[in-house]
């Protein structure tokens, strides 16, 4: 176990070598770069400003846009990461780390609360629809959740910020919390700017829960109709226990082996913050962030967010991976 | 002893129950009362009528074929307006602005209205009509007519980007799952990585790299299918490659090694076909990640570039919020047909994969 394990994360570092390779490579070829689109208005009234324009590419490392320029670009990125330095952001002037660090609690606290929440959804409706196989019932969750799973994230928004922010103005429609309002900062300001931050993520929440049921609905019940087709089920029946008993004592606790799995798999999501979801609705999470640097060519910051994803990516499914051995006795990991 | 008797009493003679039978079918000759007893039926014609079985999937079939029909037959049978046509009707498009103030003069009550008169060249705007069906948009093309092209685009590009990744997914698993060692080794590595680069970041990185290519619109969309492919086919390759380890040890294979088949030939005449049913199914599940990929990309202004529509785009005017709020006509129906595009392929997908499971009963 620990020798599979040691073997699985030196074949990550790989892995994440060779992806940071095809990110960087990319990144750098984009025709936005940051100081173009910073220095541009200046550059074309100002000829004299050339020189320092040249200065301040060579400054930011971004001079040489031939294989060379960006080879040497990537290894002394590569070499600072080994240091335990991301880089600077272009757009913040802070360290990588740190905005990171910073932005990526909001982001975490929409997703765990989208999390249970979808959990807490989307598994007894999986359980009903496949005890009642090929109902009314089960047609109808299905369609629905499929209809949530074929949403696109901007336009299931946008309706629901037309709906409940603009027609019914029961919510607002965008930023975390409310700009006109003043906060004090002692306890109770705190607290009343907390309880204004959750009005504001109720929309957003509420988006990624009906994107996000579909999914796990449809493995739930996959795997439901699984077990309660397998001996002991017959078994449990034959012995007179009641349905419900059967469904929820021996059936249920078996369609949790796969879902243990899974919930290794989340890691990236939890973490990683929704791109499309925050832009809409202009919160500033880890997703947002990332969605602004992405246009505005701030290679360090793109750089260290899709980094971030890869590790989350790997370590959750490692995590899955060894999830699995754990529940199911049968599952051996190695070789 | 008693009950047993009874049952074995009320139970008619063994005789008598073949005689119904042969009753039944004395009439045919001895050679077709086989095929009244079963029918042979092929495994496409068994899975067939499994997947017409499921409400499901016959919904999902028609609601493909609607959009197919209404986005590649539709701008056959209504000419009306072209893609990029611009609606410049003859002496202009004259609308009212009107707007009334209140105040009070004099202890007396005044009430003011004013009239602007807005001339503009283009049809700008407009609301649903019988000569625009869903109105026009910000730069006066039909509403109606864009969505069929968008439809065209967007089905085209989720076909031929699904071919292309199976085509290379079943070539790199095949051979990976097949030969197993180094190669196995080099080529998990690689699906690997493809797997951990995060798709959206990495596909608004790419499709940004392609704008300063400066291409046409049209080989804009060429460039944005590879770009899809490129970063998509890692899944199809894990797929196979697994199928294909779990095959390769049956006995068949064994006779195809003993046969003296050439490698190519086992490969992709005895093991892939084996693989088909799985890959169908995640082919349909794919077409609808496609198009969202596509939409999504288009409606971040990466994808398909203006003048030519697109679903994405389309949806993309209501990040206005005067858009958003009073010319619903311009975005929802866009968002409306991307979603019955994904969830007919998911719908057909799922029935197929119910259909395709050979654990499932007849």
């Amino acid at each position: 176990m620990f020798k599979y394990i040691v073997k699985r994360l030196l074949i990550s570092i790989i892995i994440l070598l060779g992806v940071s390779v095809i990110i960087y490579t990319l990144v750098r070829l984009m025709p936005t770069d940051f100081l173009t689109q910073k220095y541009g208005p200046i550059l074309q009234t100002n000829s004299g400003f050339r020189e320092q324009f040249e200065k301040f590419k060579e400054m930011y490392g971004l001079a040489d846009s031939s294989f060379a320029g960006i080879m040497s670009g990537y290894f002394q990125w590569l070499g600072n990461l080994f240091k335990g330095d991301m880089g600077t952001s272009f757009i913040y002037q802070k360290p990588v780390a740190q905005i990171i660090g910073e932005n990526m609690w909001i982001s975490f606290a929409i997703a765990v609360v989208a999390t249970i929440l979808q959990f807490l959804i989307a598994i007894p409706l999986g359980i009903t629809s496949a005890t009642h196989q090929y109902s009314v019932r089960d047609y109808a969750t299905t369609v629905f959740t499929m209809i949530g799973i074929s949403l696109p994230t901007y336009f299931f928004a946008a309706i629901v910020i037309k709906i409940f922010a603009m027609d019914l103005g029961w919510f607002p429609n965008t930023g975390l919390v409310d700009p006109s309002k003043d906060f004090g900062s002692d306890f109770a300001g705190t607290m009343t700017k907390i309880g204004d931050m959750a009005y504001h993520l109720i929309l957003p929440i509420f988006v990624s829960v009906i994107l996000s049921i579909g999914g796990l609905m449809r493995y739930t019940r996959t795997n439901t109709l699984e077990v309660l087709n397998a001996d002991y089920i017959r078994t449990a029946r034959a012995k007179g226990l009641s349905e419900k008993k059967v469904v929820y004592k021996h059936a249920f606790r078996n369609t949790l082996i796969p879902l243990a799995t899974l919930l290794a798999g989340i890691l990236p999501s939890l973490f990683g913050g929704m791109l499309i979801t925050e832009q809409v609705f202009g919160i500033d999470g880890i997703g947002g962030l990332a969605y602004k640097a992405l246009r505005q060519g701030d290679i360090p910051f793109i750089m260290g967010y899709n980094m971030f994803l890869a590790i989350l990516t790997v370590i959750g499914t490692l995590l899955s991976d060894i999830m699995y051995s754990i529940v199911d006795p049968r599952v051996k990991l190695g070789k | 002893m008693t009950e047993q008797d009874k049952t074995i009493e009320e139970l008619p003679p063994a005789d008598l129950v073949t005689g119904a039978a042969e009753d039944v079918h004395a009439p045919d000759p001895p050679e077709e009362e086989e095929e009244a007893t079963y029918k042979e039926m092929s495994p496409i014609r068994l899975v067939l009528r499994r997947f017409f079985r499921s409400k499901l999937s016959i919904v999902g079939l028609v609601m493909i074929v609607a959009l197919f029909l209404f986005s590649f037959l539709g701008p056959v049978i209504y000419q009306r307006w072209g893609e990029e046509t611009v609606d410049r009707p003859e002496g202009g498009v004259i609308s009212e602005i009107k707007s009334t103030y209140d105040y009070e003069e004099d202890g007396g009550k005044v009430t003011v209205t004013e009239v602007v008169e807005h001339v503009s060249t283009d049809n700008l705007l407009a609301g649903p009509s019988a000569s625009h069906l869903l109105g026009t948009d910000d730069k006066g093309m039909d509403v109606f007519v864009r969505l069929m092209y968008g439809g065209r685009i967007s089905l085209l590009i989720g076909f031929i980007v699904v071919i292309l990744e199976t085509l290379i997914g079943v070539i790199l698993g095949g051979l990976s799952g097949y030969f197993g060692g180094w190669v196995d080794n080099i080529i998990m590595r690689i699906v690997d990585i493809f797997n951990c680069i995060p798709t959206l970041p990495i596909l608004l990185i790419a499709s940004a790299t392609i704008e300063s290519w400066e291409l046409s619109p049209d080989q804009q969309i060429y460039v944005l299918m590879a770009i899809i492919t490129l970063f998509s086919w890692s899944g199809t390759a894990r797929l196979v490659r697994g199928q294909i380890l779990s095959l390769r040890e049956q006995e068949y294979i064994t006779a195809t090694e003993v046969m003296g088949l050439s490698v190519w030939r086992r490969i992709f005449k005895h093991l892939i076909p084996n693989v088909m049913p799985q890959l169908i199914v995640s082919m349909t599940l794919g077409l609808g990640s496609v198009i969202l990929y596509e939409s999504t990309l288009s409606y971040l202004g990466l994808g398909v570039q203006l003048p030519k529509a697109a679903w994405g785009t389309m949806i993309a005017t209501a990040n206005d919020n005067v858009v958003l709020q009073y010319h619903v006509n311009m975005w929802l129906p866009a968002g409306i047909l991307i979603v019955i595009a994904v969830l007919g392929f998911n719908f057909i997908g799922d029935g197929l994969r119910d259909a395709m499971d050979p654990k499932a009963k007849k």
